[in-house]
């Protein structure tokens, strides 16, 4: 085989101009997608964490709006990176085919997947960043810490990119990441204490939920958000950097194999 | 012959059983159009494929520039320049941006970049289209922004698979005139066709392909000379079957396809008189060309296979 699909990630400084492709194409865009980025945000803290909030009063020991809007976060964070690892990455190579016009170029493979996954994390740090403005601008929390959280946002959009990016390799088309939302992103949602603590959950199901990412990525941001130290930042930090590193791994392999197999 | 840009040696590719390339052999001088025809099918772009390492070979070694590839695919491609069969611009950026943008990926200079652009837009005929996104421009501009794009890296060898296959006459003969053009600048062309006058016209040397196999390789009228009769005389109409059983002898040879009698031969002129009197019928005598040849060496059939 031309490309060996189990080698180790071979990477050059030309994934750059991948990614500043990918940049000034979202620059043209981005008008509506900043407002959205936004005004999604500002609405559904307003309605659901004052709405449901003033019904619910405190969540663990917080006031609900303030649990909403740390966990929002976190999932913001892997919605944005999946959806740029998924659909929009999956434009680009199979529909737009603008990785086979790369490829013509000196860019290698493995330098465009490199490119696609960081894009996709850089893309959801931007959508974070407009989620922790409006969270400081309604008072939710003005915590300097909650500039500690971008690393771990960061972080976490790379996890997430190469776990979208995984499911990109093996797409057929569009359809096939409605499974990937739905049995995957939607369940891991409910799952990770984003919207409610997973305290009335089975135990079996608590178990599960101790090695999701998005768990993970949930004790990390939600302290760090409220102006607190994670507690025990070791292994959630572990939990993230294993899923990003085999993710990556995977996807690169399963992209060699579409492009080269 | 100097040292070719491009040397293919024994090339073999299979698809399980099919083989799609078979020990295919040759090479592109500096400053060379060579011409590759062959029916859908035979190998043309998988053959491109290999020798820009998208594809791997099962056998048989591909140099350019004196590297071996794939290893040096790298280094090889900062000098070639490639327009694929189907357009893979970017649909969100202008012309310009496309042109831009594409520099970045071989990492030229900034200034390298907006010197070449402005060129390019002139020599693709865009200047006036130079913020139009691909989208609002014509099947022939897309194609010339491709050769455009193609050429910013200033390479030495083009790969050019059909470029002008979808365009209306008027945009291949201003697709011609370009290629013509980096000619004769010097730079060499690796060129697919399905247009055998687009072959007659630009390639110095033609290789015929039918089955991954390369079945003749010459200069286009060296292989008319080499295959075919000098005339042809072409017979349509409702008595055209009937003048190819009765006039059949005073050709070398005979081919009928659907309604049309090709009559294939070096002395025309009993044939022509034969045929003047016949008042049933309607004929045409012409010299032959790459499409008798074409069709003599790979047949009538249509081909499914592509």
């Amino acid at each position: 085989m031309l490309v060996k699909p189990y080698a180790a990630p071979h990477l050059t400084s030309r994934f750059w101009p991948v990614v500043m492709r990918n940049l000034l194409v979202w620059k043209k865009l981005a008008g509506p997608s900043v407002l959205g980025n936004i005004a999604e945000p500002l609405i559904t803290l307003v309605a659901f964490g004052y709405g449901v909030g003033s019904l619910i009063g405190t969540v663990a020991d917080m006031p609900y709006v303030q649990y909403l809007a740390s966990g929002s976060v976190a999932a913001s964070c892997a919605l944005a990176a999946t959806f740029e690892g998924l659909y929009s990455a999956y434009s680009r190579m199979a529909v737009q085919k603008t990785w086979d016009s790369i490829l013509n170029a000196p860019v290698a493979l493995d330098d465009i997947v490199f490119a696609e996954m960081l894009w996709a994390a850089i893309k959801a740090l931007f959508s974070c960043t407009a989620i922790l403005i409006v969270i400081f601008v309604l008072g939710i929390s003005r915590a300097p810490s909650m500039l500690l959280a971008l690393p771990v946002l960061g972080l976490a959009g790379v996890t997430f990119a190469s776990l979208a990016l995984v499911f990109n390799a093996l797409a057929k088309g569009y359809d096939f990441f409605t499974y990937y939302f739905t049995l995957v992103i939607t369940p891991m949602t409910f799952l990770s204490g984003v919207y409610f603590p997973i305290a009335q959950m089975p135990d079996w199901l608590q178990l599960v939920a101790q090695v999701l990412p998005l768990k993970a990525a949930v004790d990390l941001i939600r302290p760090l958000v409220l102006g607190r130290i994670p507690a025990d930042p070791l292994l959630p930090l572990a939990i993230l950097t294993a899923y990003a590193c085999t993710g990556y791994y995977l996807a690169l392999v399963l992209t060699r194999r579409r492009f080269f197999g | 012959m100097p040292e070719p840009l491009l040397r293919v040696s024994h090339l073999t590719k299979k698809y399980g059983d099919a083989v799609v390339v078979d020990d295919l052999s040759f090479a592109i001088a500096p400053g060379e159009c060579l011409g590759v025809i062959g029916p859908n099918g035979a190998g043309k772009t998988t053959t491109i494929r290999i020798c820009l390492g998208l594809t791997g070979a099962d056998g048989g070694t591909v140099e350019a520039f004196g590297m071996a590839m794939p290893e040096h695919v790298r280094e090889a491609k900062k000098r070639i320049g490639v327009v694929t069969q189907f357009d893979s611009l970017d649909p969100d950026f202008s012309c310009v941006e496309n042109l831009r943008v594409y520099g970045s990926y071989f990492g030229l200079p900034r200034a390298t970049i907006a010197e070449r652009v402005p060129r390019l837009l002139d020599f693709a005929a865009l200047q006036s289209k130079a913020s139009a996104r691909p989208g609002e421009l014509s099947g022939g501009m897309k194609r010339r922004l491709s050769l455009g794009r193609a050429l910013i890296n200033d390479p030495d060898l083009l790969l050019l698979d059909e470029p002008t296959t979808g365009l209306d006459p008027q945009a291949r003969h201003l697709m011609w005139e370009r290629l013509q053009n980096l000619l004769q600048q010097g730079k060499a062309i690796l060129l697919t066709t399905h247009f055998m006058d687009e072959a007659e016209r630009l390639c110095d040397r033609l290789l015929v392909l039918d089955h991954g196999k390369k079945i003749a390789e010459g200069g286009p009228r060296e292989l008319i000379a080499e295959h075919l009769e000098s005339d042809v005389v072409e017979v349509y109409g409702d008595g055209a079957a009937a003048a190819g059983n009765h006039h059949g002898a005073l050709a070398e040879r005979v081919e009928t396809s659907g309604e049309t009698v090709f009559f294939y031969l070096r002395e025309p002129k009993r044939l022509l008189d034969a045929l003047a009197s016949d008042h049933s019928i309607r004929y045409l005598h012409r010299p032959a060309n790459l499409e008798d040849l074409f069709l003599k060496l790979t047949g009538r059939q249509i081909r499914d296979d592509s």
